[in-house]
């Protein structure tokens, strides 16, 4: 199941809503991202000041679309019993939720590996991006070579 | 019709989100889609100016340059995701 969303949500619920789907498994995977103070270590690398917040634009369709294709080639690649996407957008403050995926599994290696291909892929392929309001100015965040170097580790896996 | 959606940077250089454009006569590929943007509005220089990375979508799917455009596609232009 994947959801895009301005809402906020809540891990323990998440947890509890992927444990009941996820009958005999052995390994829940959660992973949480969050909204950070500074984007000053991407290619611009000239912003000043402390994020204040994040707007975060999507494509509504082609968003549902790349991830529903992610969490399908994930099932694919590994045995899971259940997986969850959801993405906030909007406006964001530093230290937000903004990104969780979960995946169930028989066997941890499964649900470790899954829930970081979804994420890479997630990253560079799912139509998002970034803008950061800071006390100076606003500016799209750029792209970064390691997420897409990210993506072909998998590639020849 | 074609409809022209912009996200992101391209969409604040262009000051819009999307227009809906007669496919012009002997455009077939999406580069052939790119040259007849850019005779039709100067703005669009700036947005595929060398070493700004823009991405293409049809029907919402990245695709190359050389894709066929055809009549009522949905053509999407925007720079490389940042999200997660």
């Amino acid at each position: 199941m994947i959801s895009i969303q301005t809402e906020d949500f809540s891990l323990a619920d998440e947890y509890a809503a992927i444990r009941r789907q996820a009958g005999d498994a052995g390994a829940i995977v959660t992973f949480t991202g969050l909204v950070r103070e500074s984007y000053r270590d991407s290619a611009q690398g000239a912003s000043e000041g402390a994020v204040q917040s994040l707007f975060l634009e999507h494509y509504p369709g082609m968003t549902e679309k790349c991830l529903n294709e992610i969490q399908q080639q994930a099932c694919e690649k590994w045995p899971l019993l259940a997986s969850r996407i959801i993405h906030r957008v909007g406006e964001l403050q530093s230290h937000d939720q903004i990104v969780f995926v979960a995946t169930a599994s028989h066997h941890r290696q499964a649900a470790f590996e899954a829930a970081e291909f979804m994420m890479d892929y997630l990253k560079s392929r799912a139509p998002f991006w970034k803008k950061q309001v800071t006390d100076a100015a606003s500016s799209w965040i750029e792209s970064r070579a390691s997420d897409q170097a990210a993506i072909e580790r998998w590639q020849k896996s | 019709m074609l409809s022209i959606h912009y996200f992101a940077s391209i969409r604040e250089a262009l000051d819009r989100d999307r227009e809906e454009l007669e496919l012009p006569a002997g455009v077939n590929s999406v580069q052939d889609l790119i040259d007849h943007l850019l005779l039709a509005n100067p703005h669009f220089a700036t947005v595929f100016s060398e070493g700004n990375k823009v991405l293409v979508a049809i029907n919402q799917t990245v695709v190359d340059r050389d894709h066929p455009v055809a009549e009522l596609d949905e053509v999407a232009f925007f720079p490389p995701m940042t999200g997660g």
